[in-house]
């Protein structure tokens, strides 16, 4: 056994120990599970899937409230977004957001919810208190990924079939700047401190990191596994450290993670995770990252500090979105 | 003289050519970055494609209600990627139309060189063979890109290729060498091949031997269907039907799996549960090849088809798709370049830098050397896909999307190589 598994084994049964009295290391990871309508719900301590439960038709995006009361998800079958109480699972209410709903993002205001319609070439802009839409802004065919900037001022959302980043002014509603990027923008990102802007084009197999004061284009990440034919190379969630040092990466049917240098965009280290890696999340403490496997049905589970899968936990047919309660 | 939609600009169209205000650039941001693309800020493009379909009158209708053909064929489908251009244009200052012409090969000449005069670079082509190389060869030597997604000979993309033609639709050898690759993957390898009497069945049953030999599969025995299989719509039939093929297939070798060559689906679909063993029935009819599947809903495909059908009003078929991604590959350069001039849209496109996403996955991209889109084909039945070829394992030292059909080294095309 290796060092630094040692360490982990030891941190982990610190946590044990600690669970016993206090469920302070104890998160809840929310699966959807896009081909059985459900949920599964993991005990990020035990590492388990401890509740499945049935939500509408074909779940895809899901976030938290920022209370941690609420998890509320896309289910895009029935053209809705729909809001369930955190710790029981139960029903609260369905929010409008026009069609096919995809992915979503919360304002830092905890009220204002935008929501990509890949039918309409729409972001919808709801109220999740009072279920009423705000707004809604045209943007490019296709629309999916959604990255809020830290300080709630920027909304970028990406379209599939146009190809661009489209930035939106939070308080106008209106988008002030389209960055062309490689083919199908999945997914956009901030980092913490607003410096870089990271989108992800599964078709083009690149992401482009962005500047957003500018809009101007910082550098791209490419991927390069011996063995992986360049199509199966397909980037769709990515995630980044609190500290800014790291970005992951997740590669769709290359069934890998990278491991990515924010300051020089090169690829690390390849993390192999189960088949068509998707969406990704960090537990609040920043020590793992779930990662969805939409092929292979499971979600693997990576020590973050050193960058190793650590577990795989089986969960419904075709996982798609993942979020982590705050306590 | 222009038969059918007479008016080159369309009225149907009119709304296809009028994208909606650029959303307001609050924040203008410096210019030197290309990526960068505020609409008010660039130079307005208008691009006009003209789709040119030849009148195919005496044809005849296929068995099916499901097959008959609709009088929008492919137009549809590029006017969704007109809308499509038009949304990703109004961030770009640029605007997309279609003109749509129907007619003799000649009214199509004539209609195509007034179009081009005026400053109008590319055509959506459908058309029979002998037709595209007449009108290819009329627009040699003007400023025009022809793109082809009526036809799937593979002669026009070999021995009579034209550098002024991309082709679309894919090959009759794709389109076998795709069931091939998952026939063999199945190892059903034996195959009973029965082909139709018309010059198409015969080059599509040529396709079937190549990749029979190129894959391993072993074609054990081949027969002809001479039989007329009579009016479509004559009310009853299916008595004799009933009797017909099964008496046609009693002397059969054994074999895994008959695989029909009826490119106009006039006996095929006939086939499906009248054998005389019970065997599955692939080709022109049960399981398929194709560019496009109604129901495909991998790749992010639903919305690209809840998209189609509102337009539309019903399924989007293969030539639709074709027409598609030909109107799409003409947006996706102007696009990338910022640019609406021809000769830079066209090095472009013919580059090997050029790709567009066509809802397969993977990108699709041009054989440099003869023209023909590279993309991944479906495997289905006539109520879903079943599986998409190139099949995993079958390698290629470049792309595995080459495996199907004719490869550069196979080439015969002359007009691409410089």
């Amino acid at each position: 056994m290796s060092r630094s598994s040692a360490i982990f084994t030891a941190f982990l049964s610190a946590a044990a120990i600690a669970s016993g009295t206090s469920t302070a290391d104890a998160y809840t990871a929310y699966i959807t599970n896009e081909k059985d309508n459900t949920v599964s719900v993991i005990d990020t301590d035990k590492l388990e899937v401890i509740k499945t439960v049935k939500v509408g038709q074909r779940p895809r995006g899901i976030v938290m409230s920022n209370d941690g009361k609420w998890i509320i998800i896309c289910t895009s079958d029935d053209n809705d977004v729909k809001v369930y109480d955190a710790k029981t699972l139960e029903y609260v209410k369905s929010l409008p957001s026009g069609p096919d709903p995809e992915l979503l993002t919360l304002h830092p205001d905890g009220n204002r919810l935008y929501v990509a319609n890949e039918d309409d070439n729409l972001v919808t802009v709801v109220d999740i208190h009072t279920s009423q839409v705000i707004t809604e802004i045209p943007v490019g065919v296709e629309p999916e990924g959604m990255g809020m900037s830290p300080d709630g001022k920027v909304l970028v959302n990406t379209s599939e079939t146009t190809n661009m980043a489209h930035f939106i002014d939070t308080t106008k509603h209106e988008t002030f700047d389209n960055v062309l990027v490689d083919s199908r923008p999945r997914v956009a990102i901030f980092n913490h401190t607003q410096t870089q802007l990271w989108v992800s084009s599964e078709v083009g197999g690149t992401v482009t990191v962005i500047n957003p004061a500018d809009r101007k284009i910082i550098g791209k990440v490419t991927f390069d596994i011996p063995g992986i034919t360049k199509e199966a190379i397909q980037p769709v969630g990515v995630r980044i450290t609190k500290d800014d040092k790291i970005a992951f990466v997740a590669l769709g049917p290359a069934n890998r993670v990278a491991v990515v240098d924010t300051a020089t965009l090169k690829v690390l280290k390849y993390i192999l995770v189960g088949q068509r890696v998707w969406q990704m999340y960090f537990t609040p403490d920043g020590k793992q990252l779930f990662t969805t496997n939409g092929a292979s049905n499971d979600v693997t589970v990576i020590d973050v500090a050193n960058q190793k899968a650590i577990k795989s936990i089986k969960v419904g047919r075709y996982p798609w979105g993942v979020v982590i309660s705050p306590d | 003289m222009i038969v059918g939609c007479a008016a080159l600009a369309s009225p149907t169209f009119a709304q296809d050519a009028a994208p909606q205000p650029a959303p307001s650039a609050a924040t203008p941001a410096a210019q030197s970055e290309p990526a960068n693309t505020n609409a008010s800020e660039k130079k307005k493009i208008t691009i006009s494609i003209l789709y040119a379909k030849q009148d195919r009158t005496e044809d005849e209708l296929p068995l099916s209600m499901l097959d008959l053909p609709a009088a929008d064929d492919g137009v549809a489908g590029a006017k969704l990627a007109i809308a499509d251009n038009n949304t990703t244009g109004r961030f770009l200052n640029q605007a997309y139309k279609l003109d749509v012409l129907n007619g003799s090969v000649d009214d199509l000449i004539k209609g195509a060189t007034e179009k081009i005069d005026a400053g109008d670079n590319f055509i959506i082509a459908d058309m029979e063979p002998d037709a595209l190389l007449k009108f290819a060869d009329a627009l040699k030597g003007k400023n025009a890109l022809i793109f082809n997604v009526g036809n799937p000979d593979d002669r026009l993309r070999e021995e009579d290729c034209r550098a002024n033609v991309l082709h679309i639709a894919p090959t009759r050898s794709m389109l076998t060498d795709a069931l091939a690759q998952y026939l063999v993957w199945k190892q059903w390898r034996n195959w009973l091949l029965v082909y139709g009497p018309t010059p198409e069945d015969k080059l599509l049953a040529d396709a079937y031997r190549r990749s029979a030999k190129k894959f391993g599969g072993k074609i054990v025995q081949e027969l002809e269907f001479k039989q007329d299989t009579g009016s479509r719509r004559a009310d009853g039939g299916y008595e004799q039907v009933q009797q017909q093929i099964p008496t046609f297939l009693q002397n059969a070798k054994d074999h895994d799996v008959i695989i029909i060559a009826d490119e106009k689906h006039l006996f095929a679909d006939y086939f499906p549960f009248r054998t005389w063993v019970p065997r599955p029935i692939a080709g022109s009819a049960g399981l398929t090849a194709a560019s496009w599947h109604p129901a495909l809903e991998f790749w992010g495909g639903t919305q690209f088809q809840h998209r189609f059908r509102k337009l539309n009003s019903r399924l989007m078929r293969n030539i639709d798709y074709d027409a598609w991604v030909a109107t799409r590959a003409i947006g996706e350069a102007a696009t990338r370049k910022h640019a609406g001039d021809f000769d830079t849209l066209r090095a472009f496109i013919k580059s090997p830098d050029f790709e567009v996403a066509a809802f397969k996955g993977v990108a699709t991209s041009f054989r440099t050397w003869n023209g023909q889109l590279r993309e991944p084909l479906i495997i289905g039945t006539a109520k879903l896909p079943v599986s998409v070829s190139p099949q995993v394992g079958f390698l290629h030292q470049t792309s595995v999307l080459d495996t199907l059909g004719y490869d550069k080294p196979e080439s015969k095309c002359k007009a691409y190589t410089q």
